[in-house]
């Protein structure tokens, strides 16, 4: 693809005590649509409030075009944010929300006009201008913030968690807008989530994130298919991660049998860990003599789209995705084909994982962001 | 640019306008012939009739703060059950004539008390004015908005589910009230209590005008202090005055401090009545 | 919604009543006439004489008049002064870490819990002191207005303060960040943003401040001399034989009164249009 449009070099970001972010390397394409995802307090923000110019490295330098902006402020840089909770000045209406940008770089009424409302048009919100902020729904204020912040025309567009107070609908319709929005525009969006569905259907890149680290780096299908590590394969979609040797190239022993597998390259018998996608276990009659595991169901959730299974096969219990349903109780046998198998090298801490990391998070790393304001 | 350069103003402000002159205070109160003694202040200290000032103001105040409690309760709580915006415009009734000038309004009542009740009654040789009672009632009158309204802050902010489940929970509705509202209502009564009661202490102007000078308060001795001292030829002596302000200061302390422990938002406030 | 039964109303207007009774009264008096043969004495307000409006002709006679002055020179420059020093003030205050903040706003707040007579009788002693050096080294004393400005923005600064500060905090710190991010300097997203975002708080403090300074008795009866603000005035003529021409109280409590009305009641029936614009947002979706 196309050349560099930034570059973060060696950046760590402290406040106080704690590391928000460390050893930050990261090369961003000219229009490309990146994704850094990972749960709150992973350091996300901290990142993208770094490109904007909201806070400086501790160690590290950022460039924009080559050029080093680590100690440009906001204001001199061709970037614009979408906020999370939009931050329009409610003093001012849609129109003068959206100019005030090109209001303080002075530019002419008339080229003014002309660039609200077609920036206006451009989200759907022509004949808003009038109207204030607070006379706003959600998906409206959402559309003046891009628009606020598009008409600049800025190099980079970054969005932070902006569909995060959006319900779930309108949520999926602006997903879709943004992204296309995007292709047509051809700016730089860097976009901050902690959904990861969010993240699949919309980037070109996704930046898995967590506790200031880079997890990994990849397309999509690449980060769902081939997770690089536990907390990337638990993050990204559900799975059953099994500990298992892998006891030479393309033969892996987990689950107290040996499998076929397509990866190599590991040392003899190396303890890792397997991952299989939920979706990517089949379930056949126990009779079957193809089964390599034999099991019995659990329990049973209806998903909408499939059912959830949970089957107990000796010690382990898999969760397996099916459209098929099988009553609980039964005895199934289950197939894992080579290519549903992906291993991992064992990760060195074996991490505690918990998604249901609480708000608090943030707003630890947005006091500790104020405090850092005032050193 | 830093911020919080623009507080730095004030702060200027603040340390010789607001810290310095405290120190005044300190400073008259304790300092014989240029250096430090307790000899004034154990000379005004030891006046019983300072002390006797002390406690009938305390009394009369305490009086004061009662009374305004008993009106004021029933006041704040009628207000606290209307429709919201009702009970925002009659608050605002209520808190309206403490913005006339507080003079004015004991002037006003002056009037009333002295010429136009005894009129009314046939009165020739009696007025009302000079007993304790009207200089009570007076300033009752000018302190019990300053009691409605944290009352009616506190009560308003109880959770009506609250109330509705000690219904469900088989209360009536005067058990209710003890149980559950009263005791909510604490912090209210407590910043209420403390709203009028040092107000009323230092009131110097009401026993002046209502009192005919026979009840003066704590507020008249520091007051007459003062006025009697920058008054007198000389270089004046403020010891005693100081003195009195900081027995003052140290009530004023206590009652600030079991306010604040009551009051956990103490930092927001200003409201506009 | 709990049925407000009848004696409540009735207590209610009651309590109105002891409230606007002496204003009510000091209304219908400033009618009165009060000329006893050719000397004008409105000591004697409790005996209807008769109509008459030369109260109102001859309300700012004399020392009156003057005092009125002084009094409105005052607050208004108190109310200006006090609202950029607090504004500004508010705002360090808000971007401070949270011990320096808290030290400041108590010390903020001492002003408004110490009596009225306390902070009078310091402002006195701090005069004296001052004017005693300013006599040592043959300077003029301090005027009477120099004195009272002090003390009137001293203590008027702090509502200023508590009236913007919960703006501020409301106004998220967002709002500066995206007029930086739109090209602002730190200078112009105070101007072009904070500031109006912010002015509901500064305007109520301008008024706190205004209605502190003119309403003060305590204060500017221990700091001036030789002039005296209206309610000082006030408060020697109630004393005095002559008495207060009881038109005053219709003068300046009749537009005080309006403006705080007007105030509060906007303010109220902002709230209530509030709460049906976010119904209206929420149903809409």
């Amino acid at each position: 693809m196309s050349k560099h449009l930034i570059d973060l070099v060696d950046i760590r970001k402290t406040y106080g005590e704690d590391d928000a972010l460390k050893n930050i390397n990261l090369y961003i394409r000219d229009g490309e649509f990146l994704t850094l995802l990972g749960p709150s307090g992973c350091g996300k923000t901290t990142m993208l409030r770094l490109i904007a110019g909201f806070t400086m490295p501790t160690e590290g330098k950022i460039l924009i075009d080559g050029k080093d902006v680590s100690a440009v402020p906001p204001f001199k840089r061709r970037v614009n944010t979408v906020f999370q909770k939009y931050a329009l000045f409610p003093h001012l209406n849609v129109y003068d929300n959206v100019a005030f940008g090109l209001k303080i770089q002075k530019l002419s009424p008339q080229e003014i006009d002309t660039r609200v409302n077609e920036m206006l048009e451009l989200v759907n919100l022509k004949g808003y201008g009038k109207r204030w902020i607070d006379q706003l729904s959600g998906g409206q204020q959402q559309r003046v913030a891009i628009a606020r912040a598009l008409v600049n025309r800025p190099q980079v567009l970054l969005l932070d968690e902006p569909l995060g107070a959006l319900d779930l609908k309108l949520r999926k319709g602006m997903q879709i807008e943004l992204k296309k929005m995007q292709q047509r525009l051809g700016i730089t969006f860097i976009f901050v989530t902690h959904d990861q569905e969010e993240a699949l259907t919309m980037s070109d890149t996704i930046v898995v994130m967590n506790e200031g680290q880079i997890q990994q780096i990849g397309t999509p299908t690449d980060i769902y298919n081939e997770p690089k590590n536990v907390f990337v394969a638990k993050f990204i979609g559900e799975s059953n991660i099994l500990p298992g040797i892998m006891k030479k190239d393309l033969l892996i022993n987990f689950m107290g049998r040996d499998f076929e597998c397509v990866d190599s390259g590991f040392t003899k018998n190396e303890p890792v860990d397997v991952v299989v996608r939920p979706e990517d276990i089949d379930m056949v009659s126990d009779a079957d003599e193809n089964a390599h595991l034999h099991g019995k169901v659990k329990s049973v959730l209806f998903m909408g789209v499939h059912y959830e299974f949970l089957v107990e096969c000796g010690s382990v219990t898999l969760t397996i995705h099916s459209t098929d349903y099988v009553a609980p109780g039964s005895d199934v046998g289950i197939i894992i084909l080579p290519d549903a198998i992906h291993i991992m090298h064992k990760s060195v801490k074996p991490e505690e994982l918990d998604f249901t990391t609480a708000d608090e998070l943030l707003e630890a790393e947005m006091d500790a962001e104020l405090e850092d304001k005032d050193e | 640019m830093k911020r919080k350069v623009f507080a730095y103003p004030y702060i200027v402000w603040m340390a010789l306008f607001i810290a310095v002159p405290m120190v005044f205070i300190f400073y008259y109160a304790f300092n014989v012939d240029g250096s430090f003694s307790f000899s004034k202040v154990w000379a005004t200290l030891s006046d019983i009739s300072k002390w006797r000032v002390l406690w009938v103001s305390i009394e009369i105040a305490a009086g004061t703060t009662v009374f305004c409690l008993l009106l004021g309760y029933p006041v704040a709580y009628i207000l606290s059950n209307m429709r919201k915006s009702i009970a925002a415009f009659i608050s605002v009734l209520f808190f309206v004539p403490m913005w006339m000038n507080f003079v004015l309004r004991t002037y006003a009542w002056q009037a009333i008390l002295e010429y136009a009740i005894p009129n009314m009654l046939g009165w020739t040789d009696k007025t009302l004015t000079g007993s304790v009672w009207a200089v009570m009632m007076v300033l009752v009158y000018n302190f019990i908005p300053f009691m409605v309204m944290p009352l009616y802050n506190s009560l308003s902010k109880i959770d009506r589910s609250l109330i509705e489940a000690s219904g469900d929970l088989g209360a009536n509705g005067r058990m209710t009230f003890f149980k559950v509202v009263l005791p909510l209502s604490v912090p209210g009564i407590v910043s209420g209590i403390t709203m009028v009661f040092i107000p009323a202490i230092t009131a110097f102007t009401v026993p002046a005008l209502i009192g005919n000078g026979n009840y003066n308060l704590y507020g008249n001795e520091i007051e007459m202090a003062f006025k009697q001292a920058a008054g007198s030829a000389g270089s004046a002596d403020y010891s005693v005055g100081s003195t009195l302000a900081i027995i003052l200061l140290i009530c004023v302390f206590i009652s600030t401090a079991v306010m604040n422990r009551f009051d956990k938002d103490h930092e927001e406030g200003g409201n506009l009545l | 919604m709990k049925k407000v039964k009848p004696f409540r109303y009735v207590y209610l207007a009651l309590m109105l009543l002891f409230l606007y009774l002496p204003i009510i009264y000091l209304i219908v008096f400033s009618f009165n006439d009060f000329s006893t043969g050719r000397r004008v004495s409105y000591a004697n307000l409790g005996r209807w004489n008769g109509f008459t409006l030369e109260n109102y002709t001859n309300v700012f006679a004399g020392e009156a008049g003057s005092a009125l002055l002084l009094t409105l020179e005052v607050a208004l420059i108190t109310s200006v002064v006090a609202t950029v020093i607090g504004t500004f003030a508010a705002i360090g205050i808000n971007s401070m870490k949270k011990r320096p903040k808290s030290i400041i706003l108590n010390i903020s707040q001492l002003p408004m819990v110490n009596p009225d007579l306390v902070t009078g009788i310091t402002f006195m002693m701090l005069f004296a002191f001052v004017n005693g050096v300013l006599v040592n080294m043959g300077a003029d004393r301090l005027s009477d207005i120099v004195k009272l400005l002090i003390a009137h923005i001293s203590f008027s600064i702090p509502y200023v303060i508590f009236s913007v500060m919960p703006r501020l905090k409301q106004s998220s710190s967002m709002l500066y960040e995206a007029a930086l991010d739109l090209g602002c300097t730190p200078m112009q997203a105070m101007f072009r943003v904070i500031i109006p975002d912010i002015m509901p708080g500064i305007t109520s403090g301008f008024i706190m401040a205004l209605t502190m300074s003119l309403d003060d008795f305590v204060v500017s009866y221990f700091v001036s001399d030789l002039r005296s603000t209206l309610s000082v005035y006030m408060y020697s003529a109630a004393r005095g034989a002559k008495g207060v021409n009881p038109a005053l109280a219709t003068i300046i409590f009749i537009p005080l009164v309006t403006l705080l009305l007007i105030v509060n009641l906007r303010r109220i029936s902002k709230e209530r249009e509030d709460e049906i614009q976010n119904k209206k947002v929420k149903m809409k979706g």
